[in-house]
């Protein structure tokens, strides 16, 4: 039948050769459509998602910006205000794609239509990257809608276009991938903002969002160096303003390495099914 | 061709054992055959869910064999996939989800285009009275239309087998009644159909073919009608005053001498004991005394009336 055809499933009968479930356009088909999915879930609920980093971001510019700016000066060479343009807006992205990929994947096995991943052909690889794409397009949605009210209080400027998109990627890649793990060990709603609250915030916090590590004592420069969040910060610091306290190489090195090490771990957790299958 | 075959289930040797120490299945074998409309019939907690989750790929088994259209699970499991629907026991939906995102979604991840997704699906509401709702959220369904719209969900990619985990639990009888006929329709047309039940009624509309299952075993699988003529069987057993040496014909449907002063006779429906006594009185056998020797068959579907009864009282306290 036309209909079984569609579906990209096709029985291979030479002897030791493997069925497949999806063909490569079957799975583009399926990731096409867990993404659209993710979008549409996050743009249905945009008053949870997409507004309130906007009205922080724009606070964080009244307050830290234009009240205390003004008193700090110059950081290498930049206003405050510019210089704290690249950290807010990265700040944005790494809490949005956890946010995100969290979240929607919590709600999914808490309301049990998870399983409609689950007994589809869809390999698990295949349903990772559909949560991360999901994340990475919050993320990414989230940091533009906060470009754009920082363009409100503050120049744009942009040192590196390559750098900026390639470090915004990543790092929402990287983030969508830690959530969505984090998302398959919650068993309740408390465990979805255990690490957003006292791992993710002190990490940023103290990543250089607001300072330059130049600025603390020789101990914390120190201390702040073992800080991985520092050198994504830095790196989208260089990327938009062309200053960056850490090699530009170690910020790629250090999401690099996040995310294989976080998608292998991803891909082992479902391949034994931790917390999908009973 | 090495692997053609004509049955759509082959189970051997398959054992469960949950984290927590339950075993839910105890070393279970069942064939079902293509085309076939297979009832899985079992009291509460018997292994019915279980044995669907491993199916379906939603729980993992502990040991045994599982082939599906002559394929392996554990060798081919995305194939397998790709050929079995599936509507669980409980909803598991996104009940903030348009009621046709439900089966369009589901019908990406089987790996069909939006497109032929969406057609598909709206044939799908149109059939099961759902295509009304289609843009309304999934949660605003009353309970019987919640469980056609996980029927649709599980038929978007046409799978050649369709496994139904006790759909008519909490649907009222006329609403059982249209979802028996879509079931009957759809198995006509050549899909491969396995429900669970606790109804045997259900099971009697429906089932060409059933197996019962009961503590994480097969206690019985046979055609329908086989079952129906056992079911429908009493054995009396009855003790003589004196010893009996040959037992004269009765019109029961079978009868046996236990030992000289113990008869057993087999009653179907229609057929008395009046009639029996009568021929023995005839012969000059004498009765004393009788009992009704129960069997393991009756005593488990007393205990399938007893849960359904006690379901039943469940559900009324809850709803004062
Ligand atoms: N996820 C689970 N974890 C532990 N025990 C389970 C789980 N699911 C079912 N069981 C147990 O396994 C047995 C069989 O359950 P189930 O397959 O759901 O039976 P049925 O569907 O026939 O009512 C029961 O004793 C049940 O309590
Ligand atoms: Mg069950």
């Amino acid at each position: 039948m036309s209909i079984r055809s569609e579906t990209e499933a096709f029985d291979h009968q030479g002897p030791g050769e493997r069925a497949v479930g999806l063909t490569a356009r079957g799975a583009w088909n399926a990731f096409v459509m867990l993404l659209t999915r993710e979008i549409l879930r996050f743009g249905r609920i945009w008053v949870q998602t997409v507004l309130p980093p906007m009205i922080m971001t724009a606070l964080y510019f009244v307050v830290f910006g234009h009240l205390i700016g003004p008193r700090i000066g110059v950081i290498d060479g930049v206003p405050y205000i510019q210089y704290l343009v690249p950290g807010l807006i990265l700040m944005s992205v790494i809490t949005q794609s956890y946010a995100n990929s969290v979240s929607s994947f919590f709600g999914a096995k808490f309301a049990r239509h998870v399983e409609e991943l689950l007994v589809s052909p869809m390999p698990n690889w295949l349903i990772i990257i559909g949560y991360v794409a999901g994340g990475v397009a919050r993320g990414l949605t989230v940091g533009g809608a906060v470009t754009l009210v920082a363009l409100l209080f503050a120049e744009l400027s942009v040192y590196s276009v390559l750098n900026l998109f390639g470090v915004a990627l990543m790092t929402s890649t990287l983030f969508a991938l830690l959530g969505l793990i984090n998302g398959v060990y919650a068993t309740h709603f408390d465990h979805i903002s255990i690490v957003p609250t006292f791992v993710l915030m002190p990490l940023t916090y103290l990543g250089g969002v607001f300072y330059s590590i130049n600025m603390l004592s020789e101990f914390w420069q120190q201390a702040s160096l073992y800080n991985p969040v520092l050198y994504i910060i830095n790196g989208f610091r260089y990327a938009m303003l062309g200053i960056t306290d850490v090699p530009v190489w170690s910020t790629y090195g250090i999401l690099a390495v996040g995310i294989l090490a976080a998608y292998l771990y991803a891909l082992r957790l479902f391949r034994k099914g931790i917390g999908l299958r009973g | 061709m090495s692997n053609a075959t004509n049955k759509a289930v082959e189970i051997y040797e398959l054992e469960k054992t949950y984290e927590g120490g339950t075993r839910a299945l105890k070393g279970i074998e069942l064939t079902i055959d293509e085309g076939d409309f297979f009832a899985l019939l079992g009291p509460n907690g018997a292994g019915k869910s279980t044995t669907i989750g491993i199916l379906c790929s939603l729980v993992n088994k502990s040991h045994g064999t599982v082939r599906v259209f002559g394929h392996d699970l554990d060798r081919d499991r995305a194939w397998v996939k790709s050929q079995i629907g599936v509507v669980p026991q409980e909803f598991n939906f996104n009940q903030f989800e348009p009621v046709e995102e439900v089966v369009i979604n589901q019908g990406g991840f089987y790996g069909m285009t939006r497109k032929a997704a969406k057609k598909r699906a709206h044939e799908l509401l149109k059939q099961l009275g759902l295509y009304e709702k289609r843009e309304g959220m999934a949660r605003a369904l009353s309970g019987g239309m919640k469980r056609r719209l996980m029927i649709a969900r599980a038929l978007v990619h046409s799978p050649r087998m369709l496994i139904l985990d006790e759909p008519t639990a909490g649907v009222d009888i006329e609403l059982r009644r249209g979802m028996w006929d879509f079931l009957t329709q759809i198995n006509r047309q050549g899909t491969t159909i396995i429900l669970t039940t606790h109804y045997l009624e259900e099971a009697e509309a429906l089932c060409r073919n059933i197996a019962i299952i009961n503590e994480g075993r097969i206690v019985e699988h046979s055609s329908m009608r086989n079952l129906l003529a056992k079911l429908s069987q009493e054995t009396f057993v009855l003790y003589a005053r004196e010893p009996v040496e040959s037992l004269p014909e009765m019109p029961v449907v079978g009868s046996r001498l236990v030992d000289e002063e113990t008869i057993e006779v087999d009653l179907t429906r229609g057929q008395e004991l009046t009639g029996v006594f009568d021929v023995l009185r005839g012969h000059g056998i004498v009765i004393e005394r009788m009992k009704n020797k129960t069997n393991r068959l009756e005593e488990l579907f007393l205990r399938l009336v007893q849960d359904d009864e006690a379901a039943k009282q469940e559900s009324t306290e809850g709803r004062s």
